[in-house]
């Protein structure tokens, strides 16, 4: 067992080798390369324009690559190109051993039909039918994010958006993936709204154990979340290292000013 | 003896880009060595150089060259050219960094703050709370502010609760940043007896200190960073 765990966490998630995308002259996302491992927290940083979603999209399968590939290893131990992929088996992958976080949580939520219904979905996708072992599944992940299980059959349009956030997260997660793609996830909330759901993503994704891509512009999420930081400018990625050197001992010249453009708080 | 620490000829400098690419040099050939049981204590005015080379041992700050050998698990790594998860691993389980400020994270209650590394490290919630809760004792933090996050302590008490954090876990090397300067004459007592106690245990630590008196009652070995200066 011990020997299955290491090997588990010794061999990457995710490897980018050379990834590009450009959109006919212009290159969104220039030669990437980085593996991810178990457990291990990434942050993508730059400014808007810099590549970072691109890079998410292309990372996730969600954008082809013009140049280069995205290999991950599956729950059989199996290492996939994702390119020869067929679509049933990446869908499959984004609905079981995947999640994706959008700012917006409009976006990765139903928005009319029921908080229950929402989370309770992705367990039906993974062949999940016995409706009273999904509706406990379901209240037990609503009350893991901190949402009143008394909510649990409210549609998310009457949630406040803190609420539809954690909301997405708990529908994420309720598959138990190994990675979560996440982008801007506390992007349009309230400072104090920020600083409870950072904390919430922070204690699960050591408790699950979980490797998170998370593309973020603010430093100060990346500090807390993260293991790893990359900062992207004009589609390349310019400075890597861990999360407290980078910005503690920031190299580049365009780090320095990111980082030196950090209000006191 | 193996040193815990094994520093040879390290070297960092600051290029301000911002400020037209100037170089700040901090320090030169930085060497020295650390063994188990060891308490060096680094000296030198401000501005010496003294956090930027605790900042290096730590990994947080990178070396330009030179080696800073830290005894991990049963080898000497150079963490100047380690992988970051490679560092991770050793600040896991090797190297621990008391620095002057408590850098708390909202809603997280003191117990669970000073717990946390152990929790990390695999102890279970109840005893690490319960270790957690005798170092706040020792430190004089009071019960009634245990399940309260330290945000808006004085900034005596997050310095305590951060020296908790900081001692909680059994690790082999403990870099100290000040771990008295905000506290009155019997908690810096309780300090100099927990750095006594890690010293039985083995540990080897760096440490700066201002105060005279708790220098000369911690410290080993004096190395004085003046010497390190790098020539502006």
């Amino acid at each position: 067992m011990a020997d299955q765990d290491r090997i588990e966490n010794d061999q990457p998630l995710l490897v980018a080798d050379s990834l590009s995308k450009s959109y006919g002259r212009i290159a969104a996302c220039r030669d990437v390369s980085f593996a991810l491992y178990p457990g291990e927290v990434l942050a993508i940083v730059g400014e808007s324009g810099s590549g970072k979603s691109t890079l998410l999209q292309l990372l996730s399968g969600q954008l082809a690559p013009s140049g280069g590939q995205v290999s991950y290893r599956m729950r059989d131990g199996v290492t996939r190109d994702l390119a020869t992929l067929g679509e049933a088996e990446r869908r499959f992958l984004f609905r079981t051993d995947w999640g994706f976080v959008h700012q917006d949580p409009a976006q990765g939520l139903r928005m009319a039909v029921s908080a229950g219904a929402n989370v309770g979905e992705r367990l039906m996708a993974v062949g999940w039918n016995h409706y009273g072992r999904i509706r406990d599944t379901a209240s037990d992940w609503l009350t893991r994010v901190e949402i009143d299980v008394a909510r649990i059959d409210d549609a998310p349009r009457t949630y406040s958006g803190g609420m539809r956030q954690r909301l997405q997260i708990a529908r994420n997660l309720v598959t138990e993936p190994r990675l979560v793609f996440m982008d801007e996830p506390t992007g349009g909330l309230d400072v104090s709204v920020q600083a409870r759901l950072l904390d919430l993503l922070r204690n699960l994704v050591a408790e699950l154990h979980l490797a998170v891509v998370i593309v973020t512009h603010d430093l100060a999420v990346a500090r807390l979340l993260s293991h790893r930081v990359m900062v992207m400018k004009g589609g390349r990625v310019i400075e890597t290292g861990l999360t407290d050197q980078v910005l503690d001992d920031p190299r580049e010249p365009y780090t320095q000013l990111l980082v030196s453009s950090i209000l006191p708080p | 003896m193996t040193a815990m620490i094994d520093i040879a000829d390290a070297k960092k400098t600051f290029t301000m880009h911002l400020q037209g690419g100037i170089e700040l040099p901090v320090v030169r050939g930085v060497t020295f060595r650390v063994e188990p049981s060891e308490c060096v204590v680094l000296s030198g005015p401000s501005g010496a150089g003294k956090s930027s080379i605790l900042k290096m041992i730590f990994g947080n700050y990178r070396c330009d060259s030179g080696r800073i050998g830290i005894w991990h698990r049963g080898a000497l790594i150079d963490l100047a050219t380690a992988e970051p998860r490679q560092v991770l691993n050793i600040r896991r389980s090797t190297i621990g960094y008391v620095s002057q400020f408590l850098r708390a994270v909202p809603r997280v209650a003191t117990i669970d703050v000073v717990a946390e590394p152990l929790i990390v490290n695999g102890m279970s919630r109840a005893d690490a709370q319960a270790r957690a809760g005798g170092l706040l004792h020792r430190l004089n933090i009071p019960e009634r502010l245990w399940q309260l996050p330290p945000a808006t302590f004085s900034g005596g008490e997050q310095q305590r609760v951060n020296i908790a954090r900081g001692f909680i876990s059994d690790l082999p090397i403990l870099l100290l940043d000040e771990p008295t300067a905000s506290l009155d004459a019997a908690n810096r007592a309780v300090v100099v007896e927990l750095i006594g106690e890690k010293k039985r245990q083995g540990v080897a630590m760096v440490a700066i200190v201002h105060d005279d008196e708790i220098r000369h009652r911690i410290a080993d070995r004096i190395v004085d960073v003046t010497s390190f200066a790098a020539a502006a």
